[in-house]
């Protein structure tokens, strides 16, 4: 089975983190990362930048409105995620709890099912 | 530790909200801050054990709330003075955390918070410490020693600023859309001299002071609190672009390493391309102003690969534009330098030269100056354009970096 682990926190704080924090905490991810990618069993990887760099496409009336910002105003973020194949959703925790300890933030991560999982192509 | 650390964060995090509900309140900024230093003390005792709550900024409001009426009602049994009149609203203090959802309020209260820092009677360097006082929280240690001056003339300037803004009474209602935009100029305006004062400043006198990822982190909340605004975004793109060339800005000896002559390995990526995609956002507004139009100019070194590469012809158009909507010798300078690629030293010397009067007391127009006459071989005015900028040269980078220009041509008049 696949799944996304998707990680959520207040950006306001994980902003507010210094240059050397910021770097210990993707190495930090990066080890627990790398001993699930050498298994076998990690796939894409992804770190969004803050909200304030999204922009939003709705349905409108007659045309499609672009909204700058998120989806929605939320205390914490969707920040990034990562894709997983575990055997059990025993195991899809493990990881998800190995990230926990790595990351000093109070993040939470949620863990969801992949029903379709198109890898795409190598991007240039 | 961990904790500990977390906490940190997280009240430095919520502290412009928390501060900015806390001034609505009390109506008074020393108010505020102490019934913020009370709630903050609180959260370190109570939230290592029950661990962090929900929403810390509607935590540390409610409990600074209350924390500030109860020393409100101490001082009023020793002075006869009505402590209600100070006041605002005491009769919903059971309002609870509702404030959480009181999503307008917090927009108007951060705005607020920020916008008393700018106030007009405030010079330039009071308006950076009362913001990174009140708004960011740093320490009257941390903001003395980027200013070079001791804690205790700090302190007093901060007092003294604080006290001219309390004079002049903060503006409570609610603003409408035109004091809005006028608020979110000032403040924005504020954010940058903050980044200036970090950045300008030089390494290595102030290279521990955090200063330019302070007015970053205010900038994308200005920018989270109105997300449709071009020229924020602008501004937060503009920070990032300069910031991003930071470690390649001086050399190990802490000279000062020209944009042309950086190591561009050594940019950070990451901030680049954050603030290419806000331009892009910004620019689908087709409502240009002076941070997006600076930010597109520094977009386009960054996008460069090579100095080389850079695209001057288009940079000096951009500069043009600037000088029609905020026409000042500043700009121009900039733009002298464009002129310089573009068309030679000639043609940029002609530029500035009428800008002798406005600009004798600057720095950047005698260093400009002397490179330029330096290139047309113009050495005994070049020298004594060099010798100016080193007599107005701030920090010791600055000073260094015009004695290597002297010692060069120095070393190509004798024919080296």
């Amino acid at each position: 089975m696949l799944y996304a682990v998707l990680c959520y926190d207040a950006e306001s704080e994980v902003c507010a983190w210094s240059k050397e924090m910021d770097d210990k905490v993707m190495a930090d991810l990066g080890a627990v990362n790398q001993r699930y990618a050498e298994a076998g069993k990690l796939g894409p990887v992804a770190r969004l930048m803050p909200t304030t760099a999204a922009v939003t496409v709705r349905k409108g009336a007659t045309e499609n409105i672009v909204m700058d910002g998120p989806f929605a105003e939320t205390k914490e973020q969707f920040l990034g995620f990562f894709v997983l194949q575990a055997e059990t959703l025993d195991e899809a925790i493990a990881f998800a709890r190995e990230l926990s300890a790595a990351n000093p933030a109070n993040g939470t991560y949620e863990i969801r099912p992949l029903q379709f999982f198109n890898p795409g192509v190598p991007i240039t | 530790m961990r904790d500990l650390a977390w906490i940190d964060l997280a009240l430095t995090s919520a502290r412009p909200q928390a501060m900015g509900a806390l001034l609505r309140y009390f109506r008074d900024l020393d108010m505020a801050e102490e019934a913020f230093q009370e709630a903050c003390l609180r959260a370190l005792k109570t939230w290592p054990d029950k661990g962090p709550p929900r929403d810390p900024a509607a935590w540390l409001i409610f409990v600074g709330r209350n924390s500030g009426i109860d020393q409100v009602r101490k001082r009023a049994r020793n002075q006869p003075l009505p402590p209600e009149e100070v006041l605002s609203d005491l009769e919903d203090t059971e309002s609870d955390l509702a404030e959480r959802l009181d999503g307008a309020h917090y927009r108007d209260d951060i705005l607020r918070l920020l916008f008393v820092c700018c106030h007009p009677d405030l010079p330039a360097t009071q308006q950076i410490a009362l913001a990174l006082r009140i708004v960011s929280g740093l320490s009257v240690k941390q903001i003395a020693r980027a200013f070079l001056v001791s804690e205790a003339a700090m302190e007093q300037r901060i007092t003294r600023a604080k006290a001219k803004v309390g004079a002049a009474g903060i503006a409570f209602e609610t603003p409408d859309a035109a004091a809005r935009a006028e608020r979110l100029g000032l403040v924005s305006a504020m954010i940058y001299l903050v980044f200036n004062e970090g950045y300008s400043a030089g390494l290595p006198e102030k290279a521990d002071t955090p200063f330019c990822a302070e007015a970053i982190r205010l900038a994308r909340l200005l920018l989270k609190l109105f997300p449709a605004e071009p020229e924020i975004m602008g501004l937060t793109a503009l920070l990032l672009l300069q910031q991003s060339r930071l470690a390649a800005r001086f050399d190990a000896e802490g000279q000062i390493v020209l944009l042309e002559d950086q190591d561009r390995s050594l940019w950070d990526r990451a901030m680049i391309d954050e603030a290419l995609v806000l331009i892009d956002k910004a620019l689908r507004h087709r409502a240009p102003g002076p941070f997006q139009i600076q930010a597109a100019i520094a977009a386009l070194h960054a996008r460069a690969a090579t100095a080389a590469e850079t695209d001057w012809v288009e940079i000096d158009l951009l500069y043009q534009t600037l000088e029609r909507i905020q026409p000042s010798p500043v700009v121009r300078l900039n733009r002298a330098v464009a002129v310089a690629k573009r068309e030679g030293p000639e043609a940029a010397l002609a530029l500035i030269e009428p800008l002798a009067g406005k600009l004798s007391g600057y720095f950047y127009f005698h260093g400009l100056r002397g490179g330029l006459l330096k290139q047309l071989g113009r050495y005994r005015e070049a020298h004594e354009a060099f010798d100016r900028a080193i007599a107005l040269a701030t920090t010791s980078a600055e000073a260094a970096h015009i004695r290597q220009h002297i010692d060069q041509m120095q070393r190509e008049a004798a024919g080296l």
